[in-house]
């Protein structure tokens, strides 16, 4: 078994940040068969890129900068981790949750151990 | 090249996608299938001059294959320290699909991968499978040899990483995974066939073969696949008419002007007797299918004057209905023009999204050229000759345009 992030991408130009509630009832259903399969690990969603922080420490003191580390049009709004045998299963999970939660969904494994 | 050494070439076509197939399975690696596999031919190379043929080369070559595997799983191992051997490929993948299950069908499936680019299928297709050194690669497709080696490590490290499973697809997906097969294979065939690189030699035939041999090996894994053995016709009319193709001048000849008599009668009588075979079926046809179906009519006529358009014409309306593509309705309209005229069909072609491809404007060309529309037709030929690519193909464009009457 291995563990995939799936990112959810969001794009201000398809609507609204929050998922509408037709969405929010998807992503729950999608929940829970992740659970129901074995494959749920953990999720999440993000507070607006807006709210974000950037630390660098490198350098000794600590500097803050306000905002994302890059600005794009498209940014990372939530994600799933799960677990999976291969990419062929992951990348099923994945079109599933694009459809849920109405998004694009970048898929990328975790190096194994 | 030596008897010897025209036997080990025969052996390299026949046996490396089954040595790189099956070390992939046993070892899970495949890194290290690929160098195994070439490590044992190498040794063959070496040592089969001298001690003879073994009787099953297959076999003594993976034997071979396995031990250089083992060598090397053993040194790296060592290197690292640790007991756990790199394990790459996962063969707990999807259920096996009974006649359909062979390390052959896998690597092909693992290659073809969806979500590898498919720059990187085609080039792991071409090597895993195919048995194309990476310089070989490199010169069919005009990349430097170090940017080539580049592209298949990174397609291997995905594989590893994001573990593309060395399996057949799931049932529900294996349609469109073996539709993303054939994808592959055709893209070899027409970069053989109209190659679109202005540096090189328009045909390439050595492409248009490898592509075949491909397709064949796919096809004797997938029997009962209709759009494979569609695919697989369309392949063997098109490379048919490959010797009438060229002038001897190095231009392009078109279907109309093509002599016929150079065309090959056997791959023809191949491609017939497979269209035969899919009719039979009784199924609807895919794309491939109707391509295909299409080319068995060309294939058919003694000359360009008995084609049966009106067939051609039926068979583009129900390709359109399975690819509603404006490159469809272009090519559709070039039939209309022998069923109907030239008005009608330029009627049909005007109006296409089709600007920046050079067919569009080629036949656009050849339209107002029959009805008589010098000047309308010399701009076309213009902007043809513009986006054209192919060495021969510019070639032809120039003469007609030149032919053109007035100026």
């Amino acid at each position: 078994m291995a563990q995939y992030l799936m990112s959810v991408l969001h794009d201000d130009a398809n609507g609204p940040v929050m998922a509408d509630p037709v969405e929010a009832a998807a992503i729950d259903v999608f929940n829970e068969r992740l659970r129901a399969d074995g494959n749920w690990v953990f999720a999440g969603g993000l507070a607006s890129p807006g709210s974000a922080t950037v630390v660098d420490a490198r350098e000794g003191e600590p500097v803050f900068t306000d905002g994302p580390y890059i600005e794009s049009k498209e940014y990372l709004v939530g994600f799933w981790i799960v677990e999976a045998p291969h990419l062929d299963a992951a990348l099923r999970m994945a079109a599933d949750g694009s459809k849920a939660c109405n998004r694009r969904i970048e898929l990328r494994p975790f190096l194994s151990a | 090249m030596t008897e010897i050494g025209e036997v080990i070439a025969r052996v390299h076509r026949e046996e490396w996608a089954r040595v790189v197939a099956t070390m992939a399975r046993r070892v899970g690696d495949l890194d290290v299938a690929e160098e195994s596999a070439a490590e044992a031919f190498a040794t063959a190379v070496e040592r089969w001059p001298a001690d003879g043929v073994p009787p099953n080369p297959g076999a003594w070559l993976t034997t071979t294959a396995y031990r250089k595997a083992v060598d090397r799983l053993r040194r790296e191992v060592k290197r690292a320290e640790k007991h756990q051997e790199a394990s790459m490929l996962r063969s707990d993948a999807p259920e096996p699909l009974g006649a359909i299950d062979d390390d052959r069908l896998r690597l092909v499936f693992t290659c073809c991968h969806p979500a590898l680019a498919m720059e990187s299928r085609v080039a792991l297709t071409l090597r895993m499978v195919g048995g194309l050194t990476v310089p070989e690669i490199a010169r069919a497709f005009l990349v430097q040899e170090t940017a080539m080696g580049r592209r298949l490590t990174r397609a291997k490290t995905k594989i590893k990483d994001a573990r593309i499973p060395y399996g057949v697809p799931y049932r529900e997906d294996l349609p469109r995974r073996v539709t993303g097969v054939l994808a592959v294979l055709y893209l070899i065939f027409n970069e053989g066939y109209l190659t679109s690189d202005p540096a090189r030699e328009p045909v390439r035939g050595e492409l248009t073969a490898e592509a075949i041999r491909l397709t064949r090996l796919v096809r004797a894994l997938l029997p009962a696949d209709g759009e494979v053995a569609g695919l697989l016709a369309l392949m063997l009319l098109t490379e048919a008419r490959r010797p009438a193709r060229l002038s001897a001048t190095g231009e392009l000849v078109t279907l109309t002007d093509q002599d016929r008599g150079a065309w090959d009668r056997s791959l023809i009588a191949e491609g017939h007797a497979l269209v035969r075979e899919r009719l039979a079926t009784g199924r609807p046809p895919g794309r491939y299918q109707v391509l295909a179906a299409i080319n068995a009519v060309h294939t058919s006529a003694p000359d360009v004057r008995s084609t049966d358009w009106s067939q051609i014409v039926a068979l583009y309306d129900q390709l359109a209905r399975l690819d509603p593509s404006p490159v469809v309705r272009l090519n559709r309209a070039i039939a209309i023009a022998e069923l109907d005229g030239p008005a009608v069909a330029l009627a049909e072609v005007d109006g296409l999204p089709l600007a920046g491809y050079h067919p569009f404007h080629a036949t656009r060309a050849e339209l107002l050229r029959r009805l008589g529309r010098s000047e309308e037709s010399r701009a076309a030929y213009d902007r043809a000759i513009e986006l054209a690519a192919n060495t021969g193909e510019t070639a032809h464009l120039i003469r007609r345009r030149d032919q053109l009457a007035g100026r």
